[in-house]
């Protein structure tokens, strides 16, 4: 699943860290999310969101 | 970059500490006392039996791990080191089983028994982790 989550972070001159540490997880867990590695699940996926104060369609996009 | 362990790592960590500890000294002591003939009947069986409780332990620390990791990529890359590992033993305790069926192979497994083959399963399955998901977790 392709998703916007580098460009977003980057708006807000957040690092990897800077955002796992918003959404308590790894910055592993950012970095494989990022590089589309891993689908996070639908729970981490509304958490995400709410961090960036977003829908989840305008972060996380379907692969056509 | 210096990676920051979870919790649930750093008990895991701990605990791994204390029952490898444990184990050293269990198997000194049984290897000790049976090498100086010193176990009586009634003793030998919980004697031999010591040193594989501390290695049961881990099992038990591997899981408690799993169930504790609050981070869900941890927490895969946890379960798929185990599935690696428990894939691992498994082909080579099956292979070895059939070469000493055929005896091709000496009978006995030296001191290395399945135990032994799981946790080399689990080193390389923090490299296959790495090579396929970028990162090994935070227990490597």
């Amino acid at each position: 699943m392709k998703n916007r989550l580098k460009v977003l972070r980057a708006e807000r001159d957040w690092s990897q860290q800077d955002l796992a540490t918003r959404l308590e997880v790894s910055r592993q867990s950012v970095n494989a999310i990022e590089t589309g590695r891993y689908d996070p699940s639908l729970p981490l996926a509304f958490r995400i969101a709410d961090v960036f104060g977003l829908a989840i369609e305008e972060i996380f996009l379907r692969e056509e | 970059m210096a990676i920051r362990w979870t919790p649930a790592a750093k008990r895991y960590t701990r605990r791994l500490a204390v029952l490898m500890a444990l184990y050293i000294v269990t198997l000194f002591t049984a290897v000790s006392l049976f090498r100086l003939d010193k176990v009586s009947a009634s003793l030998a069986w919980p004697l031999a039996i010591a040193p594989a409780i501390p290695i049961i332990g881990v099992f038990w620390a591997v899981m408690r791990f799993i169930v504790e990791e609050k981070d869900e990529f941890i927490r895969l890359l946890i379960v798929r080191q185990c599935l690696f590992a428990t894939g691992f033993c498994l082909t080579i305790m099956t292979v070895w089983e059939f070469l000493q069926n055929f005896e091709l192979v000496p009978a006995g497994n030296g001191g290395f028994g399945a135990a032994f083959f799981w946790f080399i399963g689990l080193g390389i399955g923090a490299i296959y982790n790495k090579l396929t998901m970028g990162t090994a977790g935070t227990w490597t």
